[in-house]
């Protein structure tokens, strides 16, 4: 199938600022595409170069197969939830959804057939009359999508569409937005610095840094095989522990040694490793990590290790060590009973370890 | 082509104004400029003379007055009305029950026009009918109170006026910006036992800098241009006693017939102006820019 | 100690307070009669005949009130050597401040709408350096303002009057909508764009209906320039199409005849009601308006 979104060689600058380098991008019909990313990272502008917004300063820009990169917004078949919602603030609920087909010049038939099959699709009928301003933040939100459904475009694009809400509705419109996914069967492209939004909800998910892509890959990808030292911190949350160490050809795998405060380095076999530099940095999720015992298999090893924090979490309990001079956090279940100062041995699930160059940060396995 | 269209139309929308300010204010600064180093007089050459009529300017006693009168009025008058207007202004803080009619009263001198202004003040300081006259009807018959009518003295009457007329906006602006101050660091200071007069001189007023910038600007600004007033209260008498630069450059302009002198008194009204407001403006815009 | 100290001092303190609060009052009642005298005096005085002025006190109330200065100053006083009071020169003043103030806010709303929502490379500097043209005084555009009205053929008309404050209102007009529009996000413009609407379409279905309050605003702050003005109404109007604050000054200086103190206040009052008027009525948004850009948000 061809691709309803392709994004080609994109630049964009600000003057003399780049903010965008490179961008490629391209996505099926069905998908849904989330950039997410540190503020400043280019994201949102992405969106409003995607959306015709922002004139792009090179590259090519295809939508449903069309070039689109001279065309202007409304010619795109695009519709667009903003962070503020963005709601005409002088016009009834109803008149903000159905403006848009009013400009087109769509019949006041259609319009209104339209306006009752989006109202009761989002349940804001008893809403229609009233003005954004005597709507809650997350009746508004409804409202926004409402205005973007109802153009039934080829492209749906979200500009952090959550970020305004409070935690508790922030996840009730997180599953909704999911489910109107699944049932339009739409293309969505979504805006985000939120990593726990990204990977619940992207079928694909793109980590921007600097303007420049960091990583494309589906959310298991992304979360398991991080392409480098800043989408292994910046996705995930507690963030993966990156552990510097040094590493020793050991037979077919590697012989991984990793400094403690007490002195007698931590040692570690990795069987499958690949050929590896002297000094690398380990990377491992706090959930690879676990009470001794508690996991068996090959790649497993044991180490036991000086307690400097315990947090209960509720269902987890992390618990935080030194490694290799860097904090450390385990995940381990509610139940394990750990002591700030004493010895708890943990193991190591090695199956699961990532290893990054310490000076360019690029993945080595 | 529409493409090109919407790209380009808020451009377009903006360009008339944009010519005409080009053009209106600009273009007019230029030639004011350029005629004020030629020889005009009744009617407009344009053969550069270099800095004559501004030699003549500083000549001419009746500009030195004008000078000398716009430093003594603009001081006193800005000075006045600022420390009038902040006076008044935590007088009305004080959680006032009236203070709607009470700010209704002191601002309402700002919506007359200084035509008005003048004629009223003209007529109570009138001293054989207004109130030197009165004070010796209760019994004074000493009293004098004839600066109107006083070569030395007529200058301080448009004093009293424009600050009759102004303070209340200083006091208005004032009033806002104390209220703009953060209500929890008053709280802090209250809990901490501060009193209230200090809360003001420490805290309150001390944050207060941009609104007496604000303040300043916009009092020395109307200092400058002040023209009607004289015009109605003294007309610039007795002799010139009170003229202004604003006053000397209309004469200039429009009953002498001396061109050349109306340019060059105007570019110096500029200059002052500018003088004030260029550091200011800078500053703001930058500031907004960052 | 303490407790034997603490009641008086806190009672003394009360009474302090009240000693104060009376203070306070006080002055602030000072003040109004400062500001309302002179209103004051203009009233009683149009009130009066001339007999009761020249024999009477400034500050008394009039013995007989009398209406004649006030049909004097509105169809009889002299400006000059014409006698048909202020009323020719009122309806001037209205005829040019109306459309003056319509045109220079509708200008100014389009261009506030331009630089604060189609932001362009360049429009900042445009912002600047009309913002400026706010500033200069205006003695410094009255020569060439002069000639090129004579020019276009419409000097000493109302229409040239009405050009000039057009002309010289829409730097503040723009400066009031601009900073108003600057707090809309952006991202409004951004939906209706998104949503199929151009310029115009934006501008009539959601900005214009957003913006009663800084018209408001903006109408109330042109109007008391316009109706106001001097300097612009002595330089560029002849016998016949002079505004009413120049007319008032003629009644005023003029020197012929006996002065009639009570149709000079009388004048001054017509001349000032309306923009009075206005504050009365909308004295809110005529704060606003002066307060605009000088205190920040």
């Amino acid at each position: 199938m061809a691709p309803i979104l392709e994004i080609q060689n994109l630049y964009k600058n600000y003057g003399p600022v780049e903010i965008l380098k490179d961008i490629n991008i391209a996505i099926e019909p069905g998908d849904f595409l989330v950039l997410v990313g540190p503020s400043g990272c280019g994201k949102s502008t992405l969106l409003n170069c995607i959306a015709g917004l922002e004139p792009i300063s090179g590259g090519r820009l295809m939508i449903g197969g069309a070039d689109m990169t001279d065309v202007s917004p409304k010619d795109r078949d695009i519709a667009m939830v903003f962070q503020s919602y963005a709601l005409y603030p002088t016009m009834s609920v109803a008149k903000n959804i159905t403006f848009g087909m009013k400009v087109r010049g769509v019949d006041q038939e259609t319009q209104t057939r339209k306006l009752q099959e989006v109202a009761s699709q989002l349940q804001i009928e008893q809403l229609l009359n009233r003005r954004p301003g005597q709507l809650s933040g997350g009746q508004r939100q409804r409202v926004a999508m409402g205005r973007a459904l109802v153009r039934d475009p080829k492209l749906f694009l979200f500009d952090e569409p959550l970020s305004n809400l409070d935690a508790k509705l922030r996840v009730e419109m997180r599953s909704e937005i999911k489910k109107l996914h699944q049932t339009l069967g739409a293309t969505m492209v979504y805006v985000t610095h939120d990593q726990i939004e990204a990977m619940t909800l992207a079928t694909k998910i793109v980590v921007l840094k600097g303007g420049v892509i960091q990583q494309i890959g589906s959310p298991s990808e992304i979360y398991n095989r991080p392409a480098n030292l800043f989408v292994a911190d910046f996705m995930g949350s507690p963030a993966m522990n990156l552990i510097p160490a040094k590493a020793r050809a050991d037979g077919a795998g590697a012989r991984i040694e990793i400094a403690r405060s007490s002195g007698t380095p931590l040692v570690l076999i990795d069987e499958h490793a690949p050929a590896l530099p002297e000094d690398v940095i380990l990377g491992l999720r706090p959930e690879d990590i676990a009470e001794a015992g508690f996991r068996a298999g090959a790649d497993v090893q044991d180490a036991s290790c000086l307690i400097d924090m315990v947090e209960p979490a509720g269902a987890d309990t992390y618990v935080v060590s030194e490694l290799g001079g860097k904090p450390v956090t385990a995940r381990l279940h509610s139940e394990t009973v750990a002591t700030p100062g004493e010895m708890l041995n943990l193991s190591i699930d090695m199956s699961k370890v990532s290893y990054f160059a310490p000076d360019s940060g690029q993945r080595l396995n | 082509m529409t493409k090109w269209l919407e790209t380009h139309l808020p451009k377009m929308v903006l360009a008339p104004s944009f010519i005409a300010v080009l053009v209106f204010v600009y273009g007019f600064i230029a030639w004011t400029a350029w005629v004020s180093l030629t020889r005009s007089r009744l009617l407009p050459r344009y053969e550069i003379e270099g800095f004559i009529q501004y030699k003549r300017l500083f000549a001419a006693p009746r500009w030195d007055t004008a000078m000398n009168n716009l430093f003594i009025f603009g001081a006193l008058f800005i000075i006045i009305a600022m420390v009038l207007g902040l006076l008044l202004a935590i007088l009305l803080d004080q959680k006032i029950r009236t203070e709607g009619v009470i700010r209704t009263i002191y601002l309402y001198p700002m919506a007359l026009s200084m035509i008005v202004t003048g004629t009223a003040w003209k007529w109570i300081l009138n001293p054989g009918l207004g109130i030197e006259a009165t004070v010796q009807g209760w019994g004074f018959e000493g009293f004098s109170f004839d600066w109107l009518v006083d070569p030395d003295m007529a200058i301080y009457t448009i004093v009293i006026a424009a600050v009759w007329q102004s303070s209340g906006f200083v006091m208005a602006l004032f009033l806002a910006g104390l209220r703009s101050v953060d209500e929890e660091i008053i709280k802090a200071a209250q809990v901490d036992g501060i009193p209230t007069w200090r809360i003001y001189s420490a805290i309150i007023i001390p944050s207060m800098g941009p609104i007496f910038m604000s303040a300043f600007i916009v009092l020395a600004h109307l200092a400058i241009k002040s023209f009607d007033l004289v015009i109605a209260l003294t007309g610039g008498g007795p002799g010139y006693a009170t003229d202004l630069p604003a006053t000397y450059m209309y004469a200039m302009a429009f009953s002498r017939g001396d061109i050349g002198q109306a340019a060059s008194s105007a570019m110096i009204m500029m200059l002052v102006v500018f003088a004030i407001v260029v550091p200011y403006l800078y500053s703001e815009l930058r500031a907004k820019n960052d | 100690m303490t407790d034997l100290a603490h009641p008086p001092a806190r009672k003394s303190g009360a009474f302090g307070k009240i000693v104060l609060r009376w203070v306070l009052y006080i002055l602030l009642g000072l003040f109004a009669l400062y500001y309302l005298m002179p209103l004051f005096v203009m009233v009683t005085t149009s009130l009066k005949s001339l007999e009761e002025i020249r024999t009477g006190s400034l500050v008394a109330l009039p013995r007989e009130v009398t209406f004649d200065a006030w049909k004097t100053a509105w169809s009889g006083a002299c400006t000059g050597i014409q006698c048909e009071g202020l009323r020719p020169y009122f309806w001037n003043s209205v005829l040019l401040a109306v459309p003056a103030v319509a045109l220079s806010t509708f200008i100014g709303a389009l261009n506030g709408y331009v630089v604060a929502q189609w932001r362009f490379p360049g429009a900042n500097i445009i912002f600047s350096l009309m913002l400026f043209g706010c500033f200069i005084p205006f003695q410094v555009v009255l020569l060439p303002m002069a000639r090129l009205l004579g020019l276009m053929g419409i000097a000493g008309t109302i229409p040239g009057l009405i050009f000039v404050h057009v002309i010289y209102g829409i730097g503040f007009t723009t400066l009031f909508f601009r900073n108003y529009y600057v707090s809309i996000p952006s991202e409004l413009t951004k939906a209706a764009k998104v949503d199929g609407a151009g310029f115009f379409r934006i501008f009539w279905s959601i900005f214009l209906p957003l913006s009663l309050p800084i018209i408001v605003v903006t109408v109330i702050w042109q109007f008391t320039q316009i109706w106001n003005d001097f300097l612009f109404g002595v330089s560029f109007s002849q016998a016949g199409t002079q505004p009413v604050t120049v007319a008032l000054n003629n009644i005023v200086n003029s020197t012929t005849g006996v002065k009639e103190y009570n149709v000079d206040m009388a004048a001054a009052i017509i001349a000032a009601a309306p923009t009075l008027l206005v504050y009365i009525v909308a004295g809110k948004y005529f704060i606003r308006g002066l307060t605009a850009g000088s205190v920040k948000g």
